[in-house]
């Protein structure tokens, strides 16, 4: 960023007045104020080449390729042209009803996943903080494992276990008579969910049991004196002072769910139905890699990185505003 | 009312017997759910194909947990040897130089005033936000237009980007670095940048470590990206490998005795990773969690 200015210092010969011009305090605020400029920009440098090389590029040129079209010539021949065709992909993103229903899928999918994540995450969390839970430090480790289990095998083992024939729960329900297609019609989203839900429930617990942690224990003691029972300290009190960690968690698990990718993708070499293009993420990378079609892609991507953004708009206003509500209640 | 209040706290207070098993119940069915898959991966494992297929995991005949072992390692000449140790060089190194420049950003915005910071840090935290599915086809496009595409470099420095420990370092230098300190090295003369080397860096340490286990589950993990780079299979990481033998194993089933091996190894490096830096990533969370 800014590098350290190395001028001469010229500040001392311009107060002639002063009696020592090397040590003159203005100059040496003044230098020092320069020899931090320069650390702080020596510091930042690296990150910030990394911002511009492969965040800010990579954005305007997303932008930039969604406007454009590589149109063949008549009839085929001749070099392809890259030619501007103003917002003709977005009609075609937003009217492909692959793409649409893609948009439906992600919305099922965290419909179900984000209340089931925020409330089971910190509901263990509660319990874990209740102070009853016999080995605690236990089950905090056995709920934390899966975080150390990386996405595409969490995929591949829960895949093995909808499998019939791999499956011992599929055996299982079988001797009992009960027969589920893990990956039919309407139970391939729940199927999804229940992975992404084993990833990240323990992680999330931990993030929430930390902030419990913190809670005052004075606050909880006023609370039991006051003739609150158990439930109603956590319900009441705790988890209103953790709220702050109750939107980060929302909001990460909103922005990464509406990434939905690694496990369709494994799931879809083995059921078909999951399509290529299932999720919006599939779409994408179906349009960019398997049909080539790059305008199409970074539409779709734009599309995308815009609900994205608005959605977590959306959540921090949303929060604010009854954050806003209670002070105004109290 | 306050003639009542401490027989009413000790009526509180005074476990209960119901609601302490429930409690423990729930806890319990859900470390079941958490630990069970995991118990499942472990001993799929160790059976061989027939037992695998009969649903029959559970019995102790069939037990091949060295020649699966062998197996894996002689699969198409050995390579998952060369995808294991592609995933450690990507994701130890990319970790490690990762969480040291975040770290040093996050501590420059923490420790520095100039001109628009905040405006600045706004763009750091948009860009915790932005898909990685965004930015795979531009990346994809300027690897290979400086012939960088289906190399080390196309998956390493992406990886490297990580914004969110910038923020994390932000938090961390409030609250591990003591502007005194600063002070303190300023007055006896020592450099900037020396002073965030030998003095706040030590400081910093928990933070660091923090980040560094998350870029290493993220590198560990990532999927996406390589997919769209690499097109040799010499280069891939343990992910994309696996990805491509399940999907063998859907024509061919021997791969599933490999596929569940390969797995199980491959969750190694991460639970020893957490397990040994356990002190400090803790305490690192907390921080984070708290702000």
């Amino acid at each position: 960023m800014t590098s350290p200015v190395t001028t001469p210092a010229s500040a001392p010969v311009s107060v002639p007045a002063a009696p020592a011009p090397t040590t003159s305090p203005r100059t040496a605020r003044k230098s020092a104020r320069r020899r931090e400029l320069g650390a702080a920009g020596a510091l930042m440098t690296p990150f910030f080449i990394l911002l511009v090389t492969v965040f800010l590029i990579p954005v305007v040129t997303a932008v930039w390729l969604s406007f454009f079209s590589d149109d063949q010539p008549g009839l085929g021949f001749g070099p392809e042209r890259t030619v501007f065709v103003g917002l003709r992909s977005y009609t075609a993103v937003l009217t492909d009803p692959t793409f649409l229903s893609g948009l439906g899928t992600v919305v099922l999918y965290c419909v179900i996943y984000i209340p089931l994540m925020v409330v089971g995450a910190l509901a263990l969390a509660l319990l874990l903080d209740s102070g009853v839970v016999r080995l605690r430090s236990w089950a905090q480790l056995g709920l934390f494992l899966p975080h150390a289990v990386p996405g595409i095998i969490a995929a591949v083992i829960w895949l093995y276990l909808y499998t019939p024939g791999l499956s011992p729960v599929i055996d299982l329900l079988g001797k009992a008579d009960i027969s589920i297609d893990f990956l039919g019609v309407h139970t391939v989203v729940p199927s999804i969910v229940n992975i992404a839900l084993w990833s990240n429930l323990g992680y999330n617990m931990v993030v929430f049991y930390a902030a419990l942690q913190a809670v005052p224990r004075e606050v909880i003691e006023a609370s039991v004196v006051d003739g609150a029972g158990p439930v109603r300290t956590a319900l009441r009190i705790k988890t209103p002072l953790v709220r702050s960690s109750v939107v980060m968690v929302a909001m990460f698990t909103l922005i990464f769910a509406l990434q939905l990718f690694t496990e369709p993708m494994l799931l879809s070499q083995s059921t078909p139905m999951i399509s290529s293009r299932f999720s919006p993420s599939m779409y994408i990378y179906d349009a960019a890699f398997t049909r080539n079609n790059y305008g199409l892609a970074a539409a779709a991507s734009v599309v995308l990185l815009v609900c994205t953004i608005a959605l977590s708009y959306g959540v921090t206003r949303w929060t604010n505003r009854s954050n806003a509500a209670e002070e105004d209640a109290r | 009312m306050s003639a009542t209040a401490p027989t009413r706290t000790a009526a509180v207070l005074r476990p209960r017997l119901l609601g302490r098993s429930v409690v423990n119940l729930v806890v319990g069915i859900s470390v079941l759910y958490t630990l069970l898959p995991v118990l499942w991966l472990v001993l799929a494992a160790s059976k061989d194909r027939d037992a695998l297929f009969g649903s029959d995991v559970l019995s102790l005949d069939h037990f091949s947990f060295a020649q699966n072992l062998k197996d894996l390692f002689a699969t198409d000449d050995g390579l998952y040897t060369r995808w294991y140790g592609n995933s450690l060089l990507y994701a130890v190194l990319g970790a490690g130089l990762g969480a040291l420049i975040s770290i040093a950003c996050g501590y420059a915005f923490d420790k520095y005033r100039f001109a628009h910071k905040e405006k600045l840090f706004g763009l750091v935290l948009a860009a915790v936000m932005v898909p990685q599915t965004v930015l795979a086809l531009p990346l994809y496009l300027m690897a290979s237009g400086t012939g960088l595409v289906n190399t080390f470099w196309s998956v390493f420095i992406p990886v490297l980007f990580n914004p969110f420990g910038v923020y994390l370092g932000r938090i961390f230098s409030q609250g591990y670095v003591p502007n005194e300190v600063l002070e303190a090295a300023r007055v006896d003369g020592a450099g900037e940048l020396t002073t965030y080397f030998r003095v706040a860096l030590r400081m910093l340490g928990p933070g660091l470590v923090t980040v560094f286990l998350f870029q290493l589950t993220a590198i560990w993990n990532n999927f996406f990206l390589p997919m769209v780079m690499l097109s040799d299979q010499d280069l891939y990481p343990v992910s994309l490998g696996l990805y491509t033998w399940n999907s063998a194993a859907t024509v061919s089933p021997e791969y599933y005795p490999v596929v569940i091996m390969g797995s199980l190894l491959a969750v190694l490096p991460l639970i020893l990773a957490f397990a040994l830096l356990q002190r400090f990533w803790k305490s690192g969370l907390t921080a984070g969690a708290v702000k």
